[in-house]
Parts: C-alpha cells; sequence; structure tokens
C-alpha cells in the first residue's frame, strides 16, 4: 500500500489503521489524526468546501515529509490520505496515522507530519456559502508558527 | 528558452489559464514572475509584488532566486491550504 493518496472518496480510519499496523508485532502505539469539514470559518457559514491540488507535486511533497518524519522519530509506518474536489460539511478531509513503538514517537510523528503538511503541501481550499457565494481560503500565520516548533521555517502564509 | 508555467486555485482562476508554454529570457522564478507582471491586466494584478504568491520549480518549492533549469515546469500559487 503506498504512503499516501490523494482522492475524491471517503476513508475508513479503522482500515486503514488495520492496514497499517497487520502482521507487524513490533507495534505497540498508532496515532491517527483526521481533519474533517467545519460548518464555519472566520464566521461565514460553509456549505461547500473545494479542495484542489497540484497532482505529482502534491504527493511527492507528502513523501518527502514522510522521509523526513522517519528521520526524525522512531517509527514504523506512515499513511496520509487527502481528499479533494468539493466537499460538504461533517466529511472528512485528511487522515495521517502513525505507528511505532512506543506512544510518543507516533503522537509527535503525526503533529509534525500535519504542521508540515498545512503549510508545505500544494492543496487549496475554496468555500462556498449556503448563499453561493465563493471565497478562497487564507493561509494562517498560526500555521507557519506551527511548524517552527519542528525548526522549519515555512513562510507559507 | 521556454518553460511550462502551471497556475493554480485563486491566481489560475484570475488569470484565466491553468498551464502555457512560455517563452521567456528568465533564468530565476523572480525574473519569469517579473515578466508575467510585465503582461499587465490580470497578470500584473495576481503576481504583483507584495502579494502572497508562492512557487515551484519542478514540483519541489523554490524561492524568487531559485534558478531555472532547461525546460522547467513553474507553477505560481498563492500560500497553501491544506489539511
Amino acid at each position: 500500500m503506498s504512503r499516501v493518496r490523494i482522492q475524491t472518496q471517503d476513508f475508513d480510519l479503522s482500515q486503514e489503521v488495520a492496514e497499517l499496523r497487520a502482521q507487524d508485532q513490533r507495534v505497540g502505539a498508532v496515532c491517527t489524526f483526521v481533519g474533517t469539514v467545519r460548518d464555519r470559518n472566520d464566521g461565514l457559514s460553509v456549505s461547500t468546501l473545494e479542495l484542489e491540488h497540484y497532482p505529482g507535486m502534491t504527493e511527492s511533497s507528502i513523501e518527502a515529509m514522510i522521509d523526513e518524519a522517519f528521520r526524525r522519530f522512531d517509527i514504523y509506518a506512515a499513511r496520509v490520505i487527502h481528499r479533494v474536489g468539493p466537499l460538504q460539511p461533517l466529511d472528512q478531509i485528511v487522515l495521517v496515522a502513525v505507528t511505532s513503538a512506543h506512544r510518543g514517537e507516533s503522537f509527535q510523528a503525526c503533529e509534525f507530519l500535519m504542521d508540515y503538511l498545512k503549510t508545505q503541501a500544494p492543496f487549496w481550499k475554496k468555500e462556498q456559502t449556503p448563499e453561493g457565494a465563493a471565497r478562497w481560503v487564507d493561509a494562517r500565520v498560526s500555521d507557519d508558527a506551527a511548524l517552527a516548533r519542528w525548526g522549519i521555517k515555512a513562510g507559507n502564509a | 528558452m521556454t518553460y511550462t508555467v502551471r497556475f493554480f486555485a485563486s491566481i489560475r482562476e484570475a488569470v484565466g489559464v491553468g498551464s502555457e508554454s512560455v517563452p521567456s529570457q528568465a533564468t530565476t522564478v523572480g525574473q519569469l514572475r517579473d515578466e508575467l507582471v510585465a503582461r499587465g491586466g490580470a497578470w500584473a494584478e495576481s503576481l504583483a509584488r507584495g502579494r502572497a504568491v508562492r512557487a515551484s520549480v519542478n514540483q519541489v518549492m523554490a524561492s524568487e532566486d531559485t534558478p531555472l533549469p532547461t525546460g522547467a515546469e513553474v507553477a505560481f500559487f498563492p500560500p497553501v491550504t491544506g489539511g
């Protein structure tokens, strides 16, 4: 199974975790993060969230982030799934899952991968309100600050 | 030199094109951006200096002074907002 998947369809957390730790008796910890679509952002209602990406670069940039996670943390496996296309509130957007022997490494690697992805993977969100108004989501300085905690300068927002 | 230049998200919408071949004298990302700005109109506006524009060269994040290899694929896009 590839470590990175960009897809329009939904994913099943249980199935992904089962695959990730299958047959690996070294694993004592699995940490997962699931990002979902909120019904509000920056004070406006959101009815549809459309995600655009850069086919090829999106996958390779996340692969490079996973390589970096393996260099930094003692982990056994990692998987990132990110959905694209139109999504609605309550939909799942992103999954990061990591396995390791002990919880600390999994927790850290999972957060590291999310912080990295938020500011360095080419995805763009466009929101639509129930009234039909559309706007591109602005990048957040707080996401750059989150990556800076890992000693990486983001400079995205 | 000719580069493949791609645009994404709000910049793609503004200039009305996703990808094009661009004959160019530029040797860096910043110079190529300047050439596109010189087209005026939506190009000048969406790629203007002072606007938050990010770029990649051959599908790796780049900065203004990143050199352009022969036939490079260069992309311009707004700050990323995935996750």
